[in-house]
């Protein structure tokens, strides 16, 4: 297609992108599509209110949060090369290309996956997920007829089932043992980005 | 259709009795009622002329005939003499039978539906034909001959109509046009694929002799047949499917293509009985293009005809606004219309339908009311979901007929395997060729569910039963043939197809509960991706689509929505830029106000925490440190521990298993799981919708808290524009008043008023009651304002000048009609001349506004969100819940509201402020304003400025 190769002339540095998100030029096309999309103002980075304006976002339960995801912490704007290397953790792992040992671990890997979600969580970013983290989450998760009782109740039985050391946090590693038996893959893969 | 028919017809019915026998009229009917119920074989007796009529007229409406003879014969059964009670049978007779029928049908899913869980392992379309089945042995045997059939003028003209507006009207249009090539080549390519491999291979097995020598038909007789039989019906189809869980995108491919693939069933169908008619030898090769060419001309036809009726009925419901009552007549008259010419242009009728209702759905649902839109959507799916059982009946009574069973096993035997086999290789070819074009491809489980999900109807029945014997000797075999494969797909596979998925779908048996961890994190990990794709926009993003966004935007929307509608649609686009300058400003105004008002507001302050803890958002939770959420939460931690040390196992796991079922009844489902779902038959809309509106109260509440935290250095930047807004200061000092910003959350509103008023007794109320009580004070309320007088809220208002709280000339009634309406949704009585009165000012208004937003960085204008779920989300839910949308002080909105107060009344109830055009009364400051109890109220609990005795409120509080 033509009109792909001319749009993917205009990304800067596109060819280290696909090798190291994985993404397919067509994917990369789109996801360029998409993000001049939500860049309103042509500033050639996205802020917190483009992805703000996000209708779907506001029905989000965590909505909000995904969004900090998206920017490290005193950076006000996001550029393309890390909108893509964020939403390239969501690609699913490509079963058939055997992976080469020598490479670094893809950023679809099921750890990524995961500590793109533990992060989500840990709002700190002091590697563990205090019980205010997983309240303050299960807060915004759960319907609001539930009391702060049951979700203090909740929290706190998700913790000592989680917690391995007995420091009532849930560190990363506590966090993908307790998920060890769910398919990553199949639940942090849009089949979108396959 | 049916019902309103049915309708028409008795009213008119009594209307003639009226005429006839004026003084017996009354007592007919009371005679009717006591009399015993018609044995079965009285109405059967009689409905025979009428049958034998009906099944030979196709696709014509013969319906009324009966009706009409038995009217001539009226005089002379009342010329002898005077009767004091008569038996009017012949005369009620049609209307009577299709009521019983209706409810028969009716009270068939009630009992269905008794039984939960025979409906979730055999799905209803076979229970209703089983029941058809045994209707029809009972018919035969009190008979001795079968009287009903599904009649296909009856199921062309009625029956379908009602279903194919359904499924189009209410169309995920979204998902449709991401699939539409997927979708188009399913319905085209493979309906003929279909059709011409079953048509062959079973000329090709009759030749071979494997079908017996009594079967009287040649090729085109079995292309015939094969055209009819390769359709995927949309009744059946959407019947199974909707109980089996499949991704949205292979339920809206499997029913899309049932619905577009009308075109080519319509065609290959007139092509071959003509082709029939004139005999295999007279046929030209021209005759092959004009089939070619007629199939273009029906499609293509059949869409565009669906699409002006869709123009039509968008832009006259443009105009309804004073004729509200008769909006759902036009959408159904004109639906229903777009069917009818479609059909008497021999064009495809169901795709004139379904793109007339995806056409004009976005425009209509924006125009009518709310409360037309209520009606619409229950009435349709309503006729839809009786039409249905009354097909699915039908079709089971239709096959208790000694003349249908004309049975050749190799006949009936070969169509199954050749329409299963083929199906299945033409879903693979097909996918095979999709796969290479589509983003996301259809995995083998798709093709299986596809190809095994080709179920047959009512269609081909209707189909089949119109050939004519005389040309198409082997009709009756063909109809016992149809009977058959209908049966076994819709029954056979219907009923397996589940289990089917099931196995499919989950290969490996998770037996193990989940732990608490898992089902948290797992339901965490579906929003994140759910989060993802929204941003990714990958669910469906096509540079088409931006275009035709664009089109719509730029003039079809302009043409087909009322002003009012369409404004409303570009307000959410400022609401960013908006809702920033607008808290800037509040913060300011929030810092301003503190110190005055620090008595009071603090106190009010800790009472509305209190009685929202859980809804604290985020910063604010965390910030305050609420001693008694603490204690609270130390307390039962400590409970939880000792129960779990004292408990003896059993006790530990109940508790688990309580948490567990907490959790998945009450954790917020992902988006994907209930959005872009057509359901004919469930509307599970209020679940979605309050999720919605809960989470989206929450994430504006936590968006504006973020940023008043972000932005609290930059106070004190805007001092100069206060006295221009007073408005939205005082607005911005109430919300502070509570220490909550309540800007975005109209919720909060009334839940505030009651907080302030009643902060001594209410304190820990849970929300929604909340609601209610803050409703009923406000209606109190409006009555005792003129004795509060000068002190209290209303000197805030006067020194405020605020011209916002004006109604325009309320009569006394609209004063106090609405809230007495019950605080449900706020009744719609705004005088026409509180409308009329608006405009003009509003002009200003909206002029004033707009020129402000632009020159001066003062709190601006306010947006209205325009999402349509937001939208909708709020319409529905009136006053009592009066959430999810932002709660503004908006003056651009008022504009836009205006010429239609009526319309918006449910929207605007919850804390809309009245137009602020200035009014000669507007000094007093003490009306109520008439429509807007929350507006009132909110001018109420307005803090006064600093100069003014904060003390005062008290009193006024009640």
């Amino acid at each position: 297609m033509g009109s792909n190769y001319s749009t993917l002339s205009k990304i800067p540095n596109v060819d280290d992108l696909m090798q190291e998100t994985g993404f397919t030029p067509a994917h990369i096309v789109r996801l360029y599509d998409r993000f001049n999309a939500l860049d309103k103002d042509k500033k050639g980075h996205l802020s917190p209110q483009d992805f703000e304006s996000i209708k779907e976002l506001a029905m989000n339960p965590i909505g909000d949060r995904i969004i900090g995801a998206f920017f490290t912490p005193g950076q006000e704007v996001v550029d393309f090369h890390s909108f893509v290397r964020i939403l390239a953790h969501f690609r699913p792992v490509d079963k058939n290309r055997p992976r080469d040992p020598n490479t670094p671990e893809p950023v679809n890997s099921r750890t990524s996956k995961l500590r793109f979600a533990f992060q989500l969580y840990d709002q700190d970013k002091d590697g563990k997920i205090s019980r205010a983290e997983l309240l303050q989450v299960l807060r915004s998760m759960m319907e609001m007829q539930v009391t702060e009782e049951q979700l203090e109740s909740i929290a706190d039985r998700t913790i000592q089932e989680a917690d391995l050391d007995g420091d009532s946090t849930i560190s990363f590693d506590e966090f993908r043992k307790s998920l060890e038996k769910v398919n990553i893959d199949h639940k942090m893969s849009s089949r979108f980005l396959r | 259709m049916l019902a309103t028919l049915l309708l028409v017809l008795s009213s008119v019915s009594v209307a003639v009795t009226d005429l006839y026998v004026p003084e017996t009229s009354a007592r007919t009917e009371r005679a009717l009622a006591a009399a015993p119920v018609p044995s079965p074989t009285a109405p059967l007796h009689i409905s025979e002329e009428r049958s034998d009529a009906g099944i030979a007229l196709a696709r014509s409406a013969d319906w009324h005939e009966p009706a009409a003879t038995t009217d001539r014969s009226e005089p002379s059964h009342h010329g002898g003499g005077y009767k004091i009670v008569q038996w009017e049978w012949s005369y009620v007779q049609t209307p009577y039978i299709i009521a019983i029928w209706i409810l028969v049908a009716s009270v068939a899913k009630i009992l269905f539906h008794f039984s939960q869980r025979v409906t979730t392992v055999v799905p209803e379309s076979c229970l209703l034909i089983l029941l058809g089945l045994v209707l029809g042995g009972i018919v035969l045997i009190a008979n001795k001959k079968q009287l009903y059939q599904l009649d296909p003028g009856l199921f062309f003209l009625f029956l379908l109509p009602t279903i194919v507006g359904d499924a189009g009207y209410f169309m995920p249009s979204r998902l449709f046009f991401d699939n539409l090539g997927a979708i188009l080549l399913y319905a085209v390519v493979g309906t003929l694929w279909n059709a011409f491999c079953t048509g062959f291979s079973l000329y090709g097995a009759k030749l071979a002799g494997m079908i017996d020598e009594k079967v009287e038909a040649g090729m085109m007789e079995f292309l015939l047949f094969g055209a009819l039989i390769s359709a995927v019906d949309p009744v059946a189809v959407l019947a199974v499917f909707e109980e089996v869980h499949v991704n949205e995108t292979l339920f809206i491919i499997v029913f899309g293509e049932s619905l577009l693939n009308d075109a080519v069933t319509v065609v290959l169908y007139k092509v071959y009985i003509s082709f029939v008619e004139v005999g295999p030898g007279n046929i030209h090769t021209a005759d092959y293009f004009k089939g070619v060419a007629s199939f273009f001309i029906v499609s293509i036809g059949g869409t565009v005809v669906g699409l002006i009726f869709a123009l039509i009925l968008a832009f006259a419901t443009r105009f309804t606004k004073r004729v509200r009552i008769i909006e759902p007549l036009f959408v159904f008259l004109l639906v229903y219309l777009a069917y009818l010419t479609a059909e008497l242009l021999s064009l495809s009728s169901i795709l004139s339908m379904t793109f007339c209702g995806i056409g004009c759905n976005k425009y209509v649902e924006a125009n009518i009311s709310q409360k037309s839109r209520t009606t619409v959507k229950y009435t349709m799916k309503t006729l839809a979901s009786i039409a249905e059982t009354i097909i699915f009946i039908f079709l089971g009574i239709s096959a208790v007929d000694k003349s249908k069973w004309a049975w050749d096993t190799g006949l009936v035997s070969c169509t199954l395997i050749f329409i299963f086999v083929f199906r299945a290789m033409g879903v693979v070819m097909q996918t095979w060729v999709l796969n290479r074009f589509r983003l996301v491809p259809l995995d083998k489980i798709d093709q299986v569910v596809m190809s095994y999900g080709g179920l047959r109807g009512a269609v081909a029945f209707a189909l089949v039963v119109l050939l004519d014997g005389d040309h198409v000797k082997a009709k009756d075999y063909f109809v016992a043939t149809t009977i058959i494969v209908i049966f076994f797909t819709v029954m056979f596979q219907g009923l397996t197809i589940k289990p089917l998925v099931k196995w499919l779908k989950v290969p490996r048996s998770t037996s193990r509960k989940p732990t608490i961890n898992e089902e948290i994190h797992e339901r965490a990990f579906d929003h994140i991706l759910a989060a993802v794709e929204d941003i990714a926009g990958l669910n469906g993003y096509h540079h088409w689509r931006d275009k035709w966004e664009q089109f719509d935007k730029n003039y079809l929307s302009k043409l087909l929505m009322r002003k009012s509608v369409y404004h409303k649609g570009e307000l959410w686009e400022v609401y960013q830029k908006i809702n920033i300058r607008d808290a800037i400003s509040l913060i300011d105004q929030t810092t301003q106000s503190s110190a005055g008002r620090k008595e009071q507001g603090g106190n009010v302050l800790s009472s509305a925490r209190l009685s929202l803890p859980s809804m604290a958002s985020r910063t604010s939770f965390s910030e305050v440190a609420n001693v008694t959420n603490y204690l609270r939460g130390n307390e039962s931690g400590v409970c939880l521990d000792l129960q779990v040390i004292d408990m003896v196992p059993s006790g530990k796991v109940q508790e688990e298993t309580e948490t567990h079922h907490l959790l998945t009844g009450n954790l917020y489902k992902p988006r994907r799981r209930y959005q872009a779902h057509y359901s004919r038959h469930f509307m599970t809309v209020g679940d979605k919708e309050r999720q919605d509106r809960e989470v989206f109260q929450r994430n504006m509440r936590s968006r504006f808290e973020s940023f008043k935290s972000t932005r609290h250095k930059g106070k004190g930047r805007h001092k100069k524009d206060r006295s221009q807004k007073k408005r939205k200061g005082s607005d911005a000092k109430e919300q502070d008043v509570n220490g909550k910003p309540r800007r975005n959350v109209s919720w909060q509103d009334t839940a505030v008023l009651n907080a302030d008023s009643e902060e001594e007794k209410s304190e820990n109320s849970d929300p929604e009651k909340e609601e209610d009580v803050g409703i009923t004070f406000v209606a109190r309320r409006a009555d005792e304002i003129p004795k509060q007088g000068p002190k209290s809220a209303s000197v805030s208002l006067e020194t405020c000048q605020s011209p916002s709280v004006m109604p325009p000339s309320p009569t006394c009634a609209e004063k106090h009609l609405p809230w007495k309406g019950g605080g449900g949704t706020l009744p719609v009585c705004v005088s026409m001349e509180t409308t009329k009165i608006i405009p003009i000012d509003l002009q200003q208004a909206w002029n004033q506004s707009i020129s402000s937003l632009e020159s001066l960085a003062s709190p601006p204008v306010q947006a209205e969100p325009q999402h349509p779920r937001v939208a909708a989300i709020c319409r529905q839910e009136g006053v009592r819940a009066p959430g999810g949308r932002f709660q503004f002080p908006s003056e651009e909105e008022e504009d836009a509201q205006s010429p239609q107060q009526q319309e918006m009344q449910p929207l605007m109830c919850s804390g809309r402020p009245p137009p602020q055009a200035p009014l000669p009364n507007q000094g007093t400051g003490r009306r109520p304003p008439n429509f807007n109890p929350c507006v009132y109220l909110r001018s109420l609990v307005t803090a006064p400025p600093p100069g003014s005795e904060p003390h005062s409120r008290g009193p006024t509080q009640l």
